[in-house]
């Protein structure tokens, strides 16, 4: 059962919360990045869309237990606009038009569902090619 | 420190052993190995796995294994660092020994890969990566290895095939590796027209995992048999280095870091170069990171690391081999056993006694292992002379 640990990830998966600063944005990707875990509370949410270029990324066609009804998706790593680089899915993409340094940009999608966890929906950031300039 | 040597080697084929059990196949490794060094009582187990607990449902497996191959209260305990697990063994056996806490400890890796259906085998494969913040996405370890190929042929402009001679390479040593998985050799040819599984990882790009189990017998050279038949193989270096778990908080994702500082400081011990090895055992269970891994080394500039591949350099007598039974890509790769399979082979170099895989002359062998994409990287230097020659 890991609803407490998907509860406790709330804010990075749910809210999108992220900062301006490249140390806030780390609460984002893990918090070992620095050595230190950033205080989550302490930090203001902004409201713009986050966005990014892909660094990264490839097809995963043969997927873990509680994706299987995905694949075959690509995953990518994001190179934010502060900098800091993010591992997440791309979402409403064709997998031919993908490439290194397309800009995306993050949006919430279902990341997988549980049927050990009684069917619980599993949310959190996705990336999709950038909509608005 | 006391010096210590490998006094005795026994392994597995490396395949998909159906009919054995995670006990059975530990067991036969350590019957091997007592009966290659006969003579020597260990004291201790270690037992280098990575996946038990998921895909054999199984812990604990110092009690499990020690029981079953008769080995009556010995200390013995499982060590886990991924795909490194065997490698991560074998330094705390070292450890043991040369301290002078333990006389003669066994190390050994064993994985049973086979028992799960795909699905199950690549969610348990994931938990080597950050849970939370890249699992959760859904990437595997392939996808993420292909994602670090992409990168360094974008960043480095290096043709589709460039990675051949890595494939080429090892199914060449495998082909004369009695316990590999594959041992049929391979054309360039046939890796270019290899159908893809994470583009542009094709399938000869990607490591076979694979059941095996491997055992090594460390001692200290004092502590052998009058009648001892085998050259001893001296441990000379011994270094572990941990990097970001998470690969995305990498400053560099392409830097190994961690694995060029376990070859730093393990050579440094053993007063040696990189450059100085006669052969070296790398981990390549994604054909990328055999150039990383050798970047990483100082062996090849940044981006230059698949160049070595090319015209034979790494082959058996070229001018560095690497994967010399055929590495992860040919024998198998047998998850957290794979660096005790290293050391076996390194030793076999180290005894010459490699058959058609001699590396001619060999003294100094390099011996390395990755625990996800380098974030624990566990590097060994091996000799057939003690440090003080």
């Amino acid at each position: 059962m890991d609803i407490a640990r998907h509860w406790r990830l709330k804010k990075h998966r749910y809210a999108l919360q992220t900062e301006n600063q490249a140390e806030a944005v780390l609460a984002v990707v893990g918090p070992s990045s620095n050595g230190h875990k950033p205080h989550l509370e302490e930090q203001v949410a902004q409201p713009e869309t986050i966005t990014g270029e892909i660094y990264s990324f490839a097809t995963v066609f043969e997927a873990p237990e509680g994706y299987q009804e995905f694949a075959p998706y690509p995953v990518a790593m994001v190179r934010l606009d502060d900098g800091s680089l993010i591992t997440a899915q791309l979402t409403d993409v064709d997998l031919d038009d993908v490439e290194i340094g397309m800009p995306v940009e993050m949006v919430t999608r279902k990341l997988r569902s549980t049927v050990e966890d009684r069917g619980m929906l599993v949310y959190g950031y996705k990336f999709r090619p950038m909509l608005r300039q | 420190m006391h010096e210590v040597v490998i006094a005795g080697i026994g392994q597995t084929r490396v395949g998909e052993h159906w009919e054995m059990s995670i006990r059975e196949l530990a067991g036969t490794a350590i019957e091997a190995v007592l009966k290659d060094a006969p003579g020597i009582q260990p004291e201790a187990l270690y037992v280098g796995n990575m996946l038990a607990a998921t895909l054999s449902r199984q812990s604990q497996l110092g009690s499990l294994i020690a029981d079953y191959a008769g080995l009556e209260n010995v200390e013995a305990t499982t060590v886990e660092a991924g795909g490194a697990s065997g490698a991560m063994a074998l330094r705390v056996a070292y450890l043991a020994v040369a301290s002078g806490a333990i006389e003669a400890a066994l190390v050994l890796g064993v994985e049973k890969l086979s028992d799960q259906l795909p699905g199950e085998t690549e969610a348990a494969f994931a938990t080597n990566l950050d849970a939370d913040f890249e699992a959760v996405h859904g990437l595997t370890m392939t996808a993420q290895a292909a994602m670090l190929m992409r990168r360094y042929l974008h960043e480095y402009d290096v043709p589709q095939d460039g990675f051949a001679g890595f494939a080429v390479n090892a199914h060449a040593n495998g082909a004369g590796n009695p316990n590999a998985m594959f041992q049929r050799a391979i054309k360039p040819e046939t890796y270019a027209r290899a159908g893809m599984v994470a583009e542009p990882l094709n399938m000869f790009d990607v490591a076979p995992p694979a059941d095996g189990a491997a055992a090594l017998l460390l001692t200290r050279p004092d502590l052998l048999p009058d009648d001892f038949e085998h050259s001893p193989v001296y441990i000379g270096g011994s270094s572990v280095v941990t990097d970001k778990l998470a690969l995305h908080n990498r400053e560099n994702p392409l830097n190994l870091e961690a694995a060029r500082l376990s070859v730093e400081r393990a050579c440094a011990q053993a007063d040696i170069q990189p450059k100085d090895a006669d052969l070296f055992e790398l981990f390549d269970a994604y054909s990328i990171y055999s150039a990383l891994s050798l970047e990483a080394a100082g062996l090849a500039e940044a981006g230059q690391g698949w160049q070595l591949a090319q015209n034979g350099g790494i082959g058996i007598d070229g001018e560095l081999p690497v994967t010399t039974f055929g590495g992860l890509k040919a024998r198998g790769n047998p998850g957290g056993a794979t660096g005790v399979y290293q050391a076996i082979e390194a030793t076999l170099q180290l005894r010459h006694k490699a058959g058609d895989n001699q590396v001619p002359g060999a003294k100094t062998a390099l011996i390395q292992s990755l625990g996800g994409p380098g974030s624990t990287a566990i590097t060994h230097v091996l000799q057939s002379y003690p440090s003080d020659a």
